[in-house]
């Protein structure tokens, strides 16, 4: 009769566990930000519940706590500067993984990494003397008939949505076309090589490869949106910190992460702190929401790849019409 | 024919837009270091180094306190961060292929997205609140939390790197799992590690929200745990914000500071990678 | 694969296939060990990869200050029960053991047993060549520091007389500080022998040490192996099998995770005792 038996060392258990719980602090601490946001903003949870997204009006000072003017700030500039940003990164990940010759490929590498490095503060600096200038001459130079329509209605202050959603756009470049690439190396040379073999262009068989990665790709503009959705410094510098709703891209708004900068140490009682703390605990789950599925979109690529053999050639059906080529 | 004729004309000038693209987002990368280099360059002098700011509206004064102060910040944080995230990296890379090394991958990854405004707020509940007033001490916290998941990741990624012969060989020879992992292994990749920590550092050393109301700031000199304290970030953006024109002036030239820092860093990195691929190569 | 040697073996050979069930014929008793010390013997091990049996009843004895030759053809559970002899199975999760391994008499498996000292004692050598990336006098250092083995001021006699001993002394004695990853393989291979040698071993495990070096380089390992069973009990894994017949005095045929035939290098290879032996010597498979 066999009697199977597992025998293990001692030193092996102590170290899995003295490692594991250094590991262990680091869900732990996700965990506390939860828990420690939650437990300081309950004052305004219990007090205004569901109400304090909806309202439209904030004035702390005269009691009134509405916070939708924040959502939107933070969504409007968020989209817009992705708008601006995806075709641009998506078009960098290109050209530097697939289009570039060798040579210029790390020098390029090195200055998008150097767009990336540069502190959000700088970014506000630049945004305030540089940025915010232009866009306002822009604005003067509006026509008209233009400053008619929602969009472009509003006094030409130069700070306000444009300007915002223009340096959240340039932040954002960097760091969704790195992951873009990322993706895009994940994906087997195969893909394009049996699509070249069929007789496609460079582009088509770009095409083909970013089909593979799709969902990675659309995982790091996700991605690119949660980093947009919590920069704080650059945004609360251009965007006029007013807590208005406005359609128009040259109003002056606010956002989440903007007015809890602004208005953190002025906040002279505890529910108004607890408010702040409130938004800041929704900013949370946000961008812990965008973050987690973005991450699961990039994993399903990077992991498929490891997982599944190369597609057959003839699942290519990227393949432009057979009208021409025989 | 002309079909084929159209899909190179649309090839080509789809590898044309992405050329452009590169163009383009070379520009305010450009127009941004241009400005900070040229503004900046001119107010800074060795008053900027050693002198402390003067009372508000009046002229000259430096930052020699912010900058002493984000050092010292940078050194707080690092404090608990490094071995934290550095034996987290470990454990990850030793025994992270069960569902519990999954979590924790994907909590760090999603530590590395939270804002860190938010991170301020934590370390705020954690270390203002209780004593009612701003410390050092707080904003070491906030910046050390965010370079957790950065060196833990960069840490167990270069680990992994590291062929599991070499620690199969120290265990033949009568190393505890522990020293297979400190003597051999993390030495191997160690050259990755360091920069990895170099990279966390330069990013938290450029953050300016999570200190707003955990460090706060401080116009004199300080090196106490418990007082707030001044930082080149904060101190960038009180100027930068005011009505005045020289502390504009400065404001520049504190972003050039750390833009400066930002890009040796980078350099850094970049010939530390290189290196270590050269090694591993042989 | 396994099915195919079966099939191969019925088709080529004409002899029925080794049994395959756990209730086979017990293996050919070892031989005859009158007068030799034996270092370490194994009785009725099985060993299992999760639910997969890998190692079905192993017993045999090994004798010291000599060299034992495991052969075998690919899969057939040589180097999972060269890992049984220092428990370095015990790094690969979810393995089990059934059955004992005695080291000069004692259960190396028994509860308690530590670890870090049997694996001082029973060294390895691996197929590829590992040196840690440091110097070529760390490397040899290494294991004498974390033992405790010699004070500091010992350690360079030390690590002379194992770099002799692995016959590279004469090729690296000027430069012990640079980074043995400068080493050809070859001399990587033998700075890993010297490695293990220099924490003074009973039993040296030799898993395929050669199977990655150029013919020369095998020679010279080869060579070594002759010197050091003077002073050392050498176990090697080889698929090589005129290696085995050049270096071991004994020999072990394992199939299938079982022990097939154990004898004297000599007998086994002009007389084998077993008609799935003579095949595999005469090349009828694997």
């Amino acid at each position: 009769m066999k009697t199977p038996s597992r025998r293990r060392s001692a030193d092996d258990r102590g170290f899995r566990l003295g490692t594991g719980f250094f590991a262990l602090l680091v869900v732990l601490l996700v965990a506390g930000i939860f828990f420690e946001l939650y437990r300081t903003s309950t004052l305004s949870l219990q007090k205004f519940g569901f109400r304090f997204w909806t309202g439209k009006t904030w004035d702390p000072v005269a009691g009134e706590f509405g916070a939708f003017p924040f959502i939107w700030g933070t969504l409007y500039s968020s989209i817009l500067a992705m708008v601006i940003s995806t075709p641009i990164a998506l078009g960098i990940a290109i050209f530097l993984s697939e289009l570039s010759p060798r040579r210029l490929r790390t020098p390029l590498a090195f200055l998008t990494e150097l767009l990336a490095a540069v502190p959000s503060i700088v970014y506000g600096l630049w945004g305030i003397f540089v940025l915010v200038p232009i866009v306002r001459s822009f604005q003067i130079a509006t026509p008209e008939w233009m400053k008619k329509i929602p969009l472009f209605s509003g006094p030409p202050l130069g700070v306000g949505m444009l300007s915002a959603g223009l340096i959240l756009a340039v932040m954002v470049i960097p760091f969704t076309s790195s992951v873009a690439r990322e993706v895009l190396k994940a994906v087997p040379s195969t893909q394009r090589e049996a699509a070249y073999a069929l007789g496609a262009t460079r582009w088509e068989a770009i095409l083909a490869a970013l089909r593979f990665g799709r969902t990675g790709i659309i995982g790091a503009v996700i991605l690119g949106f949660g980093r947009a959705v919590g920069e704080t410094m650059a945004v609360t510098m251009v965007i006029g910190n007013n807590p208005q709703v406005s359609a128009s891209l040259y109003a002056p708004q606010y956002s989440m992460a903007a007015v809890i900068a602004n208005e953190f140490t002025e906040a002279a009682d505890n529910l108004y702190l607890s408010a702040l703390i409130e938004i800041g605990l929704v900013l949370f789950i946000i961008t812990v929401i965008v973050n987690a599925c973005s991450r699961l979109l990039i994993w399903s690529v990077t992991r498929e790849v490891k997982a599944k053999a190369p597609k057959p050639v003839a699942t290519m059906a990227f393949a432009a019409p057979t009208g021409g080529g025989q | 024919m002309n079909k084929t004729r159209r899909r190179k004309a649309l090839s080509g000038f789809v590898v044309f837009l992405c050329g452009a693209a590169v163009v383009l987002a070379l520009i305010p990368l450009f127009l941004v270091f241009g400005y900070v280099i040229s503004k900046g360059f001119s107010s800074l002098n060795w008053d900027f180094f050693t002198k402390l700011p003067k009372p508000v509206g009046e002229k000259g004064g430096g930052m020699a306190n912010a900058m002493l102060g984000t050092a010292y910040l940078i050194l707080i944080a690092g404090v608990f961060a490094i071995p934290v995230g550095v034996v987290a990296g470990v454990y990850l890379s030793e025994y992270g292929k069960k569902s519990f090394g999954s979590l924790v991958r994907f909590t760090a990854d999603v530590l590395n997205g939270v804002p860190s405004i938010v991170i301020g707020i934590f370390a705020y509940g954690l270390a203002v609140l209780p004593v009612k007033h701003f410390s050092a001490l707080a904003g070491g916290l906030a910046l050390g939390f965010m370079m957790i998941p950065i060196i833990t990741r960069t840490t167990e990624e270069l680990l992994n790197l590291v062929p599991g012969s070499l620690r199969e060989g120290a265990l033949a020879l009568g190393a505890t799992r522990a020293r297979a992992a400190f003597s051999v292994m993390v030495p191997a990749a160690l050259p990755g590690i360091m920069t990895g920590i170099l990279v966390a550092l330069a990013r938290i050393a450029g953050e300016t929200a999570p200190l707003l109301f955990t460090a706060f700031n401080n116009r004199f000199m300080t090196t106490s745990l418990l007082q707030p304290i001044s930082s080149l970030p904060v101190q960038v953006y009180t100027y930068a914000v005011s009505p005045y024109d020289d502390w504009h002036r400065q404001a520049w030239a504190g972003a050039l500071v750390l833009v400066g820092f930002v890009f040796v860093f980078s350099v850094l990195a970049r010939v530390v990678t290189r290196r270590l691929e050269r090694m591993h190569r042989t | 694969m396994t099915e195919t040697m079966v099939s191969q073996m019925q088709t080529k050979a004409g002899s029925p296939p080794p049994p395959a069930e756990p209730s086979s014929a017990p293996p050919a008793a070892g031989p005859s060990m009158a007068g030799r010390k034996i270092r370490m013997e194994s009785k009725k091990l099985n060993f299992n990869y999760g639910p997969k049996q890998a190692l079905w009843d192993i017993s045999l004895q090994i004798p010291e200050k000599t060299t034992t030759a495991f052969i075998g053809p690919s899969g057939c559970g040589k180097s999972t029960f060269l890992r049984c002899l220092n428990r370095m199975n015990d790094i690969i999760p979810d393995t089990l053991v059934d059955g004992d391994i005695l080291l000069d008499g004692n259960d190396i498996y028994a509860a308690g047993t530590d670890i870090v000292d049997l694996r001082r004692r029973v060294g390895m050598v691996f197929q590829k060549s590992n040196p840690f990336p440091k110097s070529i006098q760390e490397n040899v250092a290494y294991g004498l520091k974390i033992n405790g083995m010699a004070p500091r001021s010992e350690i360079p006699e030390r690590v002379e007389k194992a770099l002799r001993r692995a016959a590279l002394w004469d090729e690296v004695k000027d430069r012990l500080d640079t980074s043995a990853m400068g080493l050809s393989g070859g001399q990587q291979q033998r700075l890993c022998i010297a490695r293990a040698v220099a924490v003074e071993p009973e039993v040296l495990l030799m898993d395929e040490p050669c199977s990655a070096l150029d013919p020369i380089a095998t020679t010279k390992v080869e060579e070594l192996i002759h010197e050091l069973q003077r002073d050392f009990t050498i176990v090697i894994v080889t698929h090589n099998m005129q290696q085995a017949a050049r270096v071991s005095e004994f020999t072990a045929f394992f199939m299938l995770g079982r022990l097939v035939e154990h004898d004297k290098t000599e007998k086994l290879f002009t007389n084998p005792g077993q008609k799935i032996t003579e095949d595999y010597i005469t090349g009828r498979f694997g």
